[in-house]
């Protein structure tokens, strides 16, 4: 055996970059527009270089204000769902546990909302009306969260079935929720119902949110790594963590917290976008394994592959229409949803 | 470094008692209640023992006695409702999870693994307490890991997956993780339940062993009496929640006790290493 080393953790997410890199650049090809692989390269050294105006074409303006920034907004919410996902794995100890199923994306969607309704109510100066529905989206997570967290304990411990019915029937409930709010108070830049229910990337959010989506992620999945090896011994239970030395209450507080920043600026961005959280943390851990040192920067980079695929399906496929991001991952993720169910409980 | 202040009397941070004495349960009590205005659905009342090091004590007594209380007390998982329980003169129950998990180290029956692991990297988990950050493993932590597979005599082990080994492998890796931990009480929770007899007499021929070598103490919550007769220094008797007597098996076998305790009929004889043995008989 050979233990896991921090080169073999660079090596591995280095060859995952490669694909993202690879896949970003498919992304960018793909489209009602076709671009070559030159003036695609050329165009892009040239936004490096600070020199946007001399990109004169317009496919090239296509690219450049269209599709990469819709291609980072993937990266960024795909990278965070997956990273939000392996951690409520690891800390409700259910590796059938994803923000979309445990309702915890339908929680920030109705955080969201209302922020926005908030927002549309009272008149924010344009610097801070972009951090309410993040911030809103945030609360609705982490308020959701603990409701799942306490209608799945019974006896003091967590109960994975009654954890996960507690799950879908708050996201069941909290989708009424959404209906309600929209057909009753819905203003004209809430979006429609389908977008928080279902998640898309079609529409473009603010420069500055994506630039607080990016250092958010940042910050909260660089929480979450610094307890990647508790995550490890968690895995075995609450207790057993703890007489190996583990910090059960301070790693729950910050992983619960940053998994749920992670889920809410995702979706104060995106909508609801199901599966991501799930699907890929499995297909990761049949990779490399269970080790959260391993798993957590790999699920955030398989994450952002596996979103930046979806979306780029999603655009193209009944290209001149599109579909929902959300519609796409759910026709992949449901059915493995139910094949882990039937292989835990077989 | 600023020298901490003397406080006159004994305070639980400081190390104070006798040095021979490692572990030391002073009146401590528990109750368990499922709200504080209701009356208590278990009561461990106050007890009082002191173990050495390199010690077995054995935590004796039949089914819902308070043997696991008490050991979740001493391992620092309940805080006691009164009394004290001292590590080296340091309180158990106030000490930060990483300290805890250096100086004290607990075999439970086994739990189940949500993802599978290897043998070696089980045993690994042992050494989180004595690492920081990530924890990425140095050869330091190998060597204590492979050594302590050793020690309990599973080497052969170290490539195996978890959860195609055998019960009584698994409680050994299980003990070799504990050893990794390299603590200085080593805590046993119905360690041979599991177990044939063959491998519950190698279990704790084994814990002998590594009680003398590395002057362990070492407590083991059961209810099998001949091998607390056997293996243990100390008896520890408990019965519904009253510790009834502390001592050597010669001295805390007796008929009578026993038989009441434990609700058979049975007798007790001394064998020529001077070590009580129990005979169950039928009760027609």
């Amino acid at each position: 055996m050979r233990p896991l080393t921090m080169s073999r953790v660079f090596l591995r997410c280095g060859l995952l970059a490669v694909i993202l890199f690879l896949a970003m650049v498919i992304a960018l090809k793909l489209g009602a527009v076709q671009v070559s692989l030159y003036g695609l390269g050329r165009d892009l050294i040239r936004v490096l270089l600070h020199q946007s105006s001399a990109i004169s074409t317009d496919y090239g303006m296509i690219v450049v204000d269209i599709r990469l920034p819709r291609i980072l907004l993937a990266v960024l919410v795909g990278a965070s769902l997956s990273v939000a996902g392996t951690s409520f794995q690891a800390l409700l100890r259910n590796p059938l546990a994803d923000p979309y199923v445990l309702g915890i994306s339908s929680g920030a969607a109705v955080g969201s909302i209302v922020a926005l309704m908030i927002e549309n109510q009272l008149a924010f100066s344009a610097e801070y009306a972009g951090l309410i529905t993040p911030l809103g989206a945030f609360i609705g997570a982490a308020v959701t969260i603990t409701a799942v967290y306490f209608l799945g304990r019974r006896e003091g411990q967590i109960d994975s079935t009654t954890l996960l019915l507690g799950g879908v029937i708050t996201a069941s409930f909290l989708s009424a929720v959404i209906m309600f709010l929209m057909s009753t108070l819905a203003g004209s830049n809430l979006r429609g119902a389908s977008y928080w229910m279902m998640g898309s990337l079609s529409s473009l959010p603010p420069r500055s949110l994506l630039y607080l989506l990016g250092v958010g992620f940042v910050i909260a999945a660089g929480a979450i790594y610094t307890t990647a090896s508790d995550l490890n011994l968690l895995l075995a239970g609450e207790k057993e963590a703890m007489h190996l030395g583990v910090d059960v209450p301070r790693v729950r507080i910050v992983v619960y917290l940053a998994a749920s920043i992670l889920t809410g600026l995702a979706v104060s961005v995106s909508g609801a976008i199901g599966y991501v959280g799930l699907l890929v943390p499995h297909a990761m851990r049949m990779i490399f394994g269970a080790d959260h040192r391993m798993l957590l920067p790999a699920s955030a980079l398989g994450g952002a592959i596996g979103l930046v695929i979806a979306d780029t399906l999603a655009r193209t496929v009944v290209a001149p229409s599109e579909l929902p991001v959300g519609a796409v991952t759910a026709l992949v993720g449901a059915p493995f949803f139910i094949y882990l169910l039937r292989r835990r409980l077989g | 470094m600023s020298t901490p202040l003397r406080m006159p009397g004994p305070s639980q941070d400081q190390p104070r008692g006798n040095p021979d004495v490692r572990l030391s349960v002073e009146q401590a009590s528990y109750a368990y209640a499922p709200n504080p205005s209701q009356a208590p659905l278990f009561t461990l009342e106050a007890l009082s023992f002191q173990a050495k090091p390199g010690e077995i004590v054995s935590i004796l007594g039949p089914n819902a006695s308070g043997k696991s209380t008490l050991l979740k007390l001493i391992s620092g998982a309940l805080e006691p409702l009164s009394g004290r329980i001292f590590l080296n003169g340091f309180a158990t129950g106030s000490l930060p999870p990483k300290v805890r998990a250096q100086r004290i180290a607990l075999v439970q029956q086994e739990s189940r693994l949500l993802f599978p692991s290897r043998v070696l990297e089980f045993v690994l988990q042992g050494r989180h307490a004595h690492g920081r950050g990530l924890r990425f493993v140095s050869d330091e932590d190998i060597a204590i890991a492979t050594n302590a597979l050793a020690q309990v005599g599973a080497s052969h082990l170290a490539d195996r997956w978890m959860d195609k080994i055998s019960g009584g492998e698994k409680q050994r890796v299980i003990l070799a993780r504990a050893l990794a931990q390299q603590p200085i009480l080593l805590l046993l929770d119905e360690p041979t339940l599991h177990l044939d007899i063959g491998a519950q007499v190698d279990l704790l021929e084994s814990l002998r062993r590594l009680a003398a070598e590395n002057r362990y103490t070492v407590l083991v919550v059961t209810h099998e009496l001949n091998l607390t007769g056997e293996y243990a220094e100390q008896v520890v008797l408990l019965q519904k929640g009253k510790c009834l007597r502390v001592g050597p098996p010669a001295t805390v076998f007796q008929r009578d006790l026993l038989e009441h305790v434990f609700q058979a009929p049975l007798t007790v004889e001394m064998t020529s290493s001077g070590r009580p043995r129990v005979t169950l008989f039928s009760k027609t």
